[in-house]
Order: C-alpha cells, then sequence, then structure tokens
C-alpha cells in the first residue's frame, strides 16, 4: 500500500499518537486515559505502554468491558474539568457507546451549556484482516451528529498534532486513528510542542487537474496513484480532509474551483458516507466550475468481509483512482 | 419511620424546610399541569405528584458542591439547588430566559453551576455520567459525593448495570437510587422484572442497597445522608430503592387507565404530604395554622413565577444555531 522507511530519528503514526499522549499528560494533570487493557498491558495496540508505570493506576485507568458505561464516566468527568482520553479497542466497539456519544456528549453543551472536553480515540480501518467486528470505519454515523468534532490523520506530524488539538479543544472529539497506518508510516517531527487546528485541511499533493478529496489510509492511496498519473501527464491534487467535522469547505471549495474537478475517496461505505457530503456541497457551491461528473471511488455496501480476496475486492486500490482519474481527466 | 429518631437525627429547621419544599414542589407541579391543560404549555409534563418526598428528601441531605443527577420526577431537587419558580415556569413555556433558554423542554434542565446534570430522556444515561463526576472527585481527593438515579424502567437498561459495576469496582463516591413508582409509562413491574425489589441487584455488584419508604420524607433523608456519608468516608457507592407511585399517567395527557384505582386509592392516603403534616404535628414542629401560611407563601411564590415566566421574552428562530459547540469549558 505505501513505502516503509526506517531512519532512527522517525517517529511511526503510532509512536506520534503515544508522544502526543504523553505530552499533553504530562503537560496537564487533568489529562488521563481510561480505556479496556490499556494499563498493565499497555492497549492492544501498544499506545499506552509504560504510561501505568509512569502515571499511575488512576490516570492510566483500566476499565470494565463496558464502552457505553466508560464513555459515560469520561463525559461526567469532562463536565467536572478533567480531560479524559478514552481509547476504544476497536473503533468497531464505539456502537455500544453511541447514545453516550450522541445524546449525552453530543447535546449537553447545546441543551443546557455543559461543555464535554473529551477524545475518544477510535483505531479503525481495514487492510489488516479485523474481518466484519475489527475493520469499521465508523465515521459516517457520527458526521450526521451535531456536537461531536471528527478528526482522521493520514500522517505521523498530524496524528500527534491532531491529538494534541483535540485534547485541548473544549468539545468531544472522536479521533479516527487508522490501524494501517500505525507501523507502515513514519516521518521526523519537530522537537517542540506543535498542534495541527481542528477543521482545517491540508493539501498532500499540489496538482492541477483533479482534486482527490480523501482522508485516512486513503490519502496514501491518491498519493501512490498520483506519481502513476503524473507519467501520463494527469496532475492529481491531494485534499487531505485530515477534520471531517467541522469541514473545511474553503479549502475544499478552493481546490476543485482550481481543478474544476473532484474524485471522492473514502473507505467507508459507499452510500452515505463522508464523500456524499461533499459531493452534494460541491454540487451547491461549485456547479458553475465543475467540469465533469463528482465522481465517488468507496466500497461497496457491506460488511467489511475477513478472506484477503473478499477484502482486497472491497477495499479501493490505487488501480481504481487510476482509471477513475483517466476517464475524469478525458472530460 | 420512629419519631423518637427523627427527633434526635433531624433537626426541626431541617423538617420544617423539607416541609416547605414538598409543598412548593407540589403547588409548582399543579400549576405546570394547569398550565398545560390550558394549552399554554406545549410538549409533555412528567410530574412527580405524590413522590415529591423523594426529591426533596435527598437534595436536602446533599452539601452545596455536591452533585445531583436527577430522575424525571425530581422537581424538588431545582427547587433546594436554586431554582427560581420563574426559572423553571420560562423552562415550560420555552422562553429564554430558563435555563435551556428554550433549547430544551420541561424537567431537561440543568445547570453546572449549582451543581444539576441535565437530565437525559434515555433513562438510565446520566448514571454513567455521574459515575464518571464521582470519579474525577475522587481522583483530585475530594470529599465531594455525586447522587443520581432513575427509575423502575429505568434500571431494565444496560448503562444501570455498566454503572453500578464501574463505581462499585473502582468505590467511587456515588449514591445510586431507584424511584420505583411500580409503572414505566404503562409498563408494570412484573413485566420490567423477575426479582421483588430493584435493590436485589445492589448485592451483585458488591455494594450495599437499602429499601425505603419514598413517599416519607424523614426517612429518604435519613437513608441519603447515610448512604452519602458511607460515600464521603471513601466506601465507595450504596444503592437506595424508593417505594412509591405514580398518581398520575407517565405525561399529563396519559390518563393512565392500565393502573388499578384501588392501587391509587390505597397510596393516596400514604401521600408524602399528609404524612409529613402527621409527623410535623406528632413532633410539635407545626399545627394547621403553620401548614396554612406555607400553602400561601408557596401559592405566592408560583404566582411570581408565572408572571416572570410569561412576561419573559421567547428566543428568536436564529438561536437556534448557537451554542452547538463550546468555546471554552470550565471546571466544576
Amino acid at each position: 500500500m505505501m513505502t516503509v522507511t526506517q531512519t532512527s530519528e522517525e517517529v511511526s503514526y503510532l509512536e506520534a499518537i503515544s508522544q502526543a499522549l504523553d505530552e499533553e499528560m504530562a503537560r496537564d494533570e487533568r489529562v488521563f486515559v481510561m480505556g479496556e487493557d490499556i494499563g498493565t498491558y499497555g492497549g492492544a495496540f501498544k499506545i499506552t505502554e509504560g504510561f501505568l508505570q509512569k502515571y499511575g493506576e488512576w490516570r492510566v485507568l483500566d476499565t470494565p468491558l463496558a464502552e457505553s458505561g466508560f464513555v459515560g464516566a469520561a463525559i461526567g468527568a469532562a463536565m467536572m474539568g478533567l480531560r479524559p482520553v478514552v481509547e476504544m479497542q476497536f473503533a468497531d466497539f464505539i456502537s455500544c457507546a453511541f447514545d453516550q456519544i450522541t445524546e449525552v456528549a453530543a447535546k449537553n453543551h447545546y441543551r443546557w451549556g455543559a461543555a464535554v472536553p473529551m477524545v475518544i480515540r477510535a483505531p479503525f480501518g481495514g487492510g489488516v484482516h479485523g474481518g466484519p467486528f475489527h475493520s469499521e470505519c465508523p465515521e459516517g454515523w457520527f458526521f450526521h451528529s451535531p456536537g461531536l468534532k471528527l478528526v482522521a490523520p493520514s500522517t505521523p506530524y498530524d496524528a500527534k498534532g491532531l491529538l494534541k488539538a483535540a485534547i485541548r479543544d473544549p468539545n468531544p472529539v472522536i479521533y479516527f486513528e487508522h490501524k494501517f497506518l500505525y507501523r507502515r508510516i513514519k516521518s521526523v517531527l519537530p522537537k517542540e510542542d506543535f498542534v495541527v487546528p481542528l477543521g482545517k485541511a491540508d493539501i498532500k499533493r499540489v496538482g492541477n487537474d483533479i482534486s482527490v478529496i480523501t482522508y485516512g489510509a486513503m490519502v496514501h492511496l491518491a498519493l501512490e496513484a498520483a506519481q502513476t498519473l503524473t507519467q501520463e501527464g494527469i496532475d492529481l491534487e491531494v485534499v487531505d480532509l485530515r477534520t471531517l467535522m467541522p469541514l473545511d469547505k474553503e479549502t475544499i471549495f478552493a481546490s476543485v474551483r482550481k481543478t474544476s474537478k473532484a474524485l471522492l475517496l473514502h473507505e467507508d461505505n459507499k452510500t452515505g458516507g463522508i464523500g456524499a457530503e461533499v459531493a452534494a456541497l460541491l454540487a451547491e457551491d461549485c456547479f458553475d466550475c465543475l467540469d465533469g461528473p463528482i465522481v465517488r471511488i468507496a466500497p461497496p455496501d457491506t460488511p467489511v468481509p475477513f478472506s484477503t480476496p473478499l477484502e482486497e475486492f472491497f477495499l479501493p486500490k490505487p488501480s481504481d483512482i487510476i482509471a477513475a482519474a483517466r476517464k475524469l481527466a478525458a472530460y | 419511620m420512629d419519631r423518637a429518631v427523627i427527633a434526635k437525627e433531624i433537626k426541626r429547621d431541617d423538617l420544617l424546610h423539607m416541609y416547605y419544599y414538598l409543598k412548593l414542589t407540589r403547588a409548582l407541579e399543579d400549576r405546570i399541569t394547569a398550565l398545560y391543560r390550558q394549552g399554554r404549555i406545549v410538549g409533555g409534563v412528567y410530574t412527580s405528584h405524590g413522590m415529591e418526598a423523594i426529591a426533596v428528601g435527598y437534595a436536602s441531605a446533599l452539601e452545596r458542591d455536591d452533585i445531583i443527577a436527577p430522575f424525571h420526577r425530581d422537581m424538588g431537587a431545582f427547587l433546594i439547588r436554586g431554582f427560581t419558580t420563574g426559572e423553571i415556569l420560562a423552562q415550560y413555556l420555552g422562553k429564554r430566559t430558563g435555563p435551556t433558554k428554550g433549547k430544551d423542554g420541561n424537567v431537561h434542565m440543568g445547570d453546572l453551576k449549582r451543581g444539576v446534570f441535565g437530565f437525559v430522556s434515555h433513562l438510565a444515561d446520566n448514571l454513567p455520567v455521574a459515575a464518571g463526576a464521582a470519579l474525577a472527585f475522587k481522583m483530585r481527593g475530594e470529599s465531594r459525593v455525586a447522587f443520581a438515579g432513575t427509575g423502575d424502567g429505568g434500571a431494565s437498561r444496560g448503562d444501570f448495570h455498566e454503572a453500578m459495576n464501574f463505581a462499585a469496582v473502582r468505590k467511587l463516591p456515588v449514591v445510586f437510587f431507584c424511584n420505583n413508582n411500580q409503572y414505566a409509562y404503562s409498563t408494570p413491574l412484573r413485566l420490567q422484572m423477575a426479582i421483588p425489589n430493584v435493590v436485589d441487584r445492589a448485592k451483585a455488584y458488591g455494594m450495599p442497597g437499602e429499601i425505603v419508604d419514598g413517599n416519607d420524607v424523614a426517612a429518604v433523608h435519613l437513608a441519603a445522608k447515610r448512604a452519602i456519608a458511607g460515600a464521603r468516608a471513601g466506601e465507595g457507592p450504596t444503592f437506595l430503592e424508593f417505594k412509591t407511585m405514580r398518581m398520575h399517567g407517565h405525561s399529563e395527557h396519559d390518563p393512565a387507565k392500565y393502573v388499578p384505582r384501588e392501587l391509587l386509592e390505597e397510596w393516596k392516603k400514604k401521600d408524602p404530604i399528609v404524612k409529613a403534616e402527621r409527623l410535623l404535628k406528632e413532633l410539635g414542629y407545626g399545627d394547621d395554622a403553620s401548614f396554612q401560611q406555607v400553602t400561601e407563601r408557596v401559592k405566592s411564590e408560583v404566582e411570581a413565577g408565572v408572571e416572570f415566566a410569561e412576561q419573559s421574552p421567547l428566543p428568536e428562530g436564529p438561536e437556534v444555531l448557537e451554542g452547538v459547540f463550546a468555546d471554552k469549558a470550565d471546571s466544576y
């Protein structure tokens, strides 16, 4: 899917998340982490390895297996002034906490002025042979729920900077971290403290012909496809949304106004996905500048399958982007 | 309850204070019901009629910086926490001066400054949230307690279980209660659970539990005090089951024909205000004349509230867009 580079100074996407948590916990004693198996075990993906020894069992709080209960508890602690960062072991299990997130966390400030400054980390996405219960992209459910902020970084820099910004934000933020990227993507990060502001997309590749609007692991797929297409004279611009809610409409529109063509790419199911909303926004605001149909590339409307050929068929591939871009470029 | 115990455990002024709030709750909710029947209040109206002793009894047992996550029939808790009759009526009338500025209606109000969590219709949702507040108290080494409740219906939900279990595992300073008023909307207890008492579950979570006469304000107050003291002393959570009876429909639109009339007649004799008056007389703390004074006082407070609420402005349509996101988060 993407190139793995290893230098001693480079930090993986997973390490970047771990660093952000560690630095925020050291910086602000109100910040604490809670979830299943995060203490002694260090979390299913070892994000909080060593945290228990450093911060103790109350700031690295192992919870019973009860997502609704511990998300609810995080909401209560947040309203009292703490800054909980909840780990979902897999984003798929967030469905157990759906009610607490959408009815309590999302609505409290709107209804009665109670801010809920908390983060839910949700390891999401496929390509890891996880099957229907360990591969989901559930961001669409929450995208439709006013009061929640949603982020989905694609690089170690964004992973670290967005997590810090999410922890410092006074609202409930769901932080979708892509499991496929954990150990595959590395880069050198600044030594000093930095944040990536919520609500700002990033142009990961400047191009003139087609805007690929995407997020998460799919950013790397788009960049790979762009390399191939450049040899054919098709110049992709890759817009990494980074924050899914609130959407950075300004950057999306500016890019499409420049290229006049939009290719929307995501790993969540096609129907009712974030691409559908971006398509509608473009139709409403950029209709006059479009020089071809708005194209979506996304998995079919099925659960994420387990067996390798099934999952390979399910997930978007660089060849899908290349084929779609060639057609779109011909308009 | 034993009069001697009450006389010893509760100060005269505190009992009179509770009586006043029982009466204020009754007068306010009767007025709200009347406004609903006149079509001046729209939406749902869920009252604590005949169950006023629960909220009044527990809220008066808490310290000011403790947290309450009320059940939807706990008007007395709001009043004791300083929500005025005017603010509350403004809430019911959808006015900008209500605690939610028209964003939500009736009993769905709250205020962190006054330590009351906004009620969530999805019953039992606020039990884990209250456990989380208690977690914050424990982590910060504060001597504060969270007090959170649901009904016999809400006790069937997973969040009830998840909150009780989590709080017990971490020995959190929280008191859970159930307002067991025998009906969850139209569903009677026999279709809600296969055990005789909700409190039977407390043992399974490893926490103490107690059955309390929910119509006896002194009994509720003293049981709440014991549970709160235990939580404050680091002994962890307690579960209290307040037995009572819902005397009206689920909401005021509901004539509750599914409730046997005999059952209502039987419980009418146990009315918490009648009970409280009998107690005050027996202890020599009050008589018909003093009760009448309270009646007049609460009536004028309710009418002042109606006037305030009716004169208050409605929100403007575009205010719907305000407050989806917070720009700051304070500490409580």
